[in-house]
């Protein structure tokens, strides 16, 4: 039975409740009581202890089957087989019996393989089995419960009201839970990670070339995770960016704000948003289609030897999607400035733009600056314009007409395709994805500091 | 207004504009002009992405299709069985027909070419559908291949030098002689939306992909739409101000700022590794997705929730309402046009995003549309990364027409999220 049915008959079964909460408390009613709560809340009552025990079972079990069943599994194999294995061995073997499990069989597996695969098949079979009935039953038992609560006395909307107080309460519980998931998942396998590799090997080696060799005796490549030159990219793109975005996005938010009259506003600042909700896999598109070969073009006809995949193109493309982040936010601070300080300044004699220079930028330089920060981290942690338009390779080099390589670019490269998970191929991706998550972290508790202080000077 | 100053009498106008004043009136007009270059610089980006992606998108509004008889032996497909029959063979033969001339292996295996290898399917499509037709000569309707639809398209330039060109001057011959007996035509290509993924560009489309992002949007909606309602909900209504409530806010912000990427890597070590989803599956895509589309929906909700006015709370706590009951039947209500609102554009990001379903293995290669939300898919999106990838000519103006496909949901969707806030906005 799929769990899409299950959910289906455990909710049908919580309007039965409710109707039997209801009738049972209407028919107190008629029987001459003095309810406490009308019946519907007493119908509410029962189809929440119905469904809500169920459901939560029914996550709990899902989440839970496949690591029971794979230790089941593992405890019923042949000790000569699990005995001295590593992890990795034992997932190999783990994933081939689910193969001969599911018919995909490759080769000749051996008769222990086959024996487990049937093992397996009856496992799970009696799991979801067992997962249906219990299901089912926590939900009747609740049913059951709630209706012998039921009396004229019983404070069913009060019931009714904690109950839901206490499931919004988890529901917003659930934001610290993702950050904690978040933290948890990258710090663990980081540390995995920098068991293999020295931190400071990390966070200071001048190679990175991540491809592990894959057989022993093998000289090429030997796994390097140095990573500053990957910083190096990100921070040279993300620079980029910003001399592209900054002065665009500056000039046109002070034009719109101070020189341009209502109507021309209201058409471009809705026209600029779009640049904002374009999806970023369509820049990077636009990035390889146009404007690569635009600058390689231009740049061999100027006698320069330019990369296809050159930081200049990731960098100016990633900058045309802030312009719209530096320019709302440097809206929003130069509309904040309150009007008397422009009236004071052309009532000197200023011109207009004095007034901007000398007046209103300065005082809008915080609600600026927050803007700028946030900005960066956006580009920091930009993926797919970089994973499309920029290097592959790790270089360190200041020429913008070379392909330079960022943090999200390999991150992307080390974890798309097959990999075991347990290489330190892979781990390394997660160190990498620990110090992007910290430094825009960072970025945005200081933007958020430089806005609240400003907010407090005029308000 | 300097007209005084240049009529020589030596004393000067008090209104008389000085260098000085003159220079300060440029900084002001080159600040201005600054600000309109800005805005043009802005919108001509805008204009040249939309412009050139739109132009590249044109070639794979049609599809070239050829028009062939074919003629299926008595023998060589068994009516009680005929998905077993060769119909390579079967088109080939055919083909020999209209060029009987061409008869070395070199210049047989470049006829081919020409050809879509899906040709034989839509023939075995047919001859399954009514075998009737078995022994009978009739007309099949198959695309050309990536180059043949080049070809057509005009993509590929006659004049360069062979070295430089992919087809060869037979090649070119023969297509033009399918021209003059009037067997080429080029429909719209419908199969772009309604195939799925292939290896063939003319083969490919992105039924699969549209699926997989239908599943993983509904996922995301189940999910974030009544969770980040109820968060809202408590933070705006019922949280005590402690430090309690501050962390929940402090993360719900930062949530917000979080890179897409590091949901992704969030998605593969817990839901891949940790609860052993499977992978490439729209379920966890969804999950991923709505993990991030929490935050904006929780902050719109609470932006909707704190333009009810109090007078309506104190009206229906006045009656004798609770407080869930106010929620519950009047601020909530009240509050709905704003939360859908937020929600549509929440999706509509969702939509486009791609890094997190890299991670979780949504770029597979998968030819046929899932079945399930728990089968391997591929969302619109990575869709446009494979295909922006792929080395075939044919994916090039394909991945555009992808992006148009994507960038014409997105419009629908913001478009309906603005029709809402006009239509249901209320000032009170």
């Amino acid at each position: 039975m799929s769990v899409t049915l299950l959910f289906a008959i455990v909710l049908a079964l919580a309007f039965v409740g409710y109707l039997l909460g209801r009738s049972s408390a209407a028919n107190l009613k008629t029987a001459g009581n003095n309810l406490h709560s009308i019946p519907p809340y007493h119908g509410y009552f029962v189809a929440l202890w119905c469904g809500l025990p169920a459901l939560l079972l029914v996550l709990v079990w899902m989440a839970a089957q496949s690591t029971v069943v794979d230790q089941l599994l593992l405890a019923s194999l042949p000790s000569h087989l699990t005995e001295g294995a590593t992890p990795a061995r034992i997932s190999l073997m783990l994933g081939e019996i689910k193969n001969v499990a599911a018919g995909r069989i490759f080769g000749t597996p051996d008769q222990a393989t086959i024996d487990a695969a049937a093992r397996y098949q009856s496992m799970q079979n009696t799991a979801s089995l067992a997962m249906v009935v219990c299901t089912l039953a926590a939900a009747v038992a609740g049913i059951a419960f709630a209706r012998s609560r039921l009396s004229p006395d019983f404070r069913a909307r009060n019931r009714v009201d904690g109950i839901l107080r206490w499931l919004l309460i988890i529901c917003s519980i659930l934001a610290i839970l993702t950050t904690l998931g978040i933290i948890l998942s990258l710090v663990i396998e980081s540390l995995s990670f920098f068991a293999r590799v020295p931190v400071v090997e990390f966070l200071f080696g001048l190679n990175w070339s991540p491809q592990t060799p894959i057989r022993a005796d093998q000289v090429a490549s030997t796994g390097a995770f140095g990573a500053v030159p990957v910083f190096w990219g990100t921070i040279f793109i993300s620079v980029i960016a910003m001399l592209v975005a900054l002065p665009v996005g500056l000039f046109s938010a002070i034009y719109l704000v101070e020189y341009a009259d209502k109507r021309i506003r209201a058409i471009v600042k809705p026209l600029l948003e779009i640049l904002a909700g374009i999806p970023t896999i369509v820049y990077g598109f636009f990035a390889v289609l146009t404007v690569a070969p635009f600058i390689r073009d231009f740049g061999t006809s100027l006698g320069l030897s330019v990369a296809s995949n050159s930081a200049l193109a990731a960098g100016g493309v990633m900058g045309i999607m802030i312009i719209p982040f530096i320019s709302s936010f440097s809206d929003d601070a130069i509309t904040a400035v309150p009007q008397s300080m422009r009236d004071g300044a052309y009532a000197l004699g200023a011109t207009k733009a004095e007034t901007i220079r000398q007046v209103l930028l300065p005082a809008a330089l915080p609600g600026i600056v927050g803007g700028v920060l946030l900005a960066v981290s956006r580009a920091i942690g930009e993926t797919m314009i970089v994973v499309m338009a920029a290097g592959l390779t790790a270089t360190l080099t200041v020429n913008p007409l070379e392909g330079v390589t960022t943090v999200t670019v390999q991150i992307v490269m080390l974890l798309t395709g097959d990999t075991e998970f347990d290489s330190p191929k892979t781990l390394a991706a997660f160190g990498l994805g620990l110090v992007l998550f910290i430094s825009t972290l960072a970025l945005n508790i200081l933007a958020l500091q430089v806005v609240k202080r400003y907010r407090e000077r005029y308000e | 207004m300097s007209d005084t100053a240049t009529q020589g009498t030596g004393r000067r106008a008090w209104y008389e504009p000085d260098a000085k004043l003159k220079r300060r009136h440029a900084a002001d007009r080159r600040l201005r002009a600054y600000g309109v270059a800005a805005i043009v610089f802005a919108l001509a980006m805008l204009m040249t992405l939309v412009g050139t992606i739109a132009i590249t998108a044109v070639p794979a509004v049609t599809q070239t299709v050829v028009t062939l008889n074919v003629e299926v032996p008595e023998g060589a497909v068994d009516a009680s069985d005929p998905r077993g029959g060769s119909y390579q063979k079967i088109l080939n033969e055919s083909v020999a027909r209209i060029f009987p001339e061409v008869d070395t292996p070199r210049e047989i295996r470049e006829l081919r070419q020409l050809f879509s290898n899906g040709g034989q399917y839509a023939l075995r499509d047919k001859v399954v559908a009514d075998t009737s037709l078995i022994g009978r000569t009739f007309e099949i309707t198959f695309p050309l291949s990536d180059i043949g639809d080049q070809l057509h398209k005009g993509v590929i330039d006659r004049d360069l030098p062979r070295e430089q060109r992919r087809v060869s001057d037979e090649q070119i011959g023969w297509y033009d002689r399918l021209v003059e007996q009037g067997r080429i035509s080029a429909p719209l290509n419908w199969g772009l939306i309604f195939n799925a993924d292939s290896r063939f560009p003319e083969l490919a489309g992105l039924w699969g992909a549209l699926v997989g992002s239908f599943y993983a949007l509904l996922i995301c909606f189940l999910v974030s739409f009544p969770v980040g309602i109820a968060a809202a909900v408590y933070l705006e209504e019922f949280a005590p101000k402690n430090r309690f409530t501050d962390l929940i806010e402090v993360n719900i912000n930062n949530l917000a700022a979080v890179p897409s990427i590091v949901f992704g890597l969030l998605g593969l070590a817990v839901f891949l590794n940790f609860f052993g989803m499977p992978r490439s599956a729209p379920i966890v895509g969804g999950l991923v997705l709505s993990l991030m589309t929490l935050p904006t929906i929780i902050i719109a909700t609470r932006a909707a929730l704190k333009a009810v006015p109090p007078s309506i709370r104190e009206a229906a706590i006045g009656v004798g309402a609770s407080r869930m009951q106010t929620v519950g039947h009047h601020v909530l209500p009240l509050a709905m046009p704003g939360i859908l609102t937020g929600t549509i554009i929440g999706l509509a990001q969702a939509l486009g995003e791609t890094a997190p379903l890299l991670l979780i293995g949504m770029n597979a290669f998968i030819t046929a549309a899932p079945d399930s939300m728990f089968n391997p898919s591929t969302a619109l999106p990575t869709q446009i990364y494979i295909w922006a990838d792929s080395p075939e000519r044919g994916f090039t103006s394909r991945t555009s027409a992808a992006i148009i496909v994507l960038l014409a949901f997105l419009v629908c969707m913001n478009a309906i999220a603005i029709y809402m806030r006009k239509r249901f906005e209320r000032r009170w």
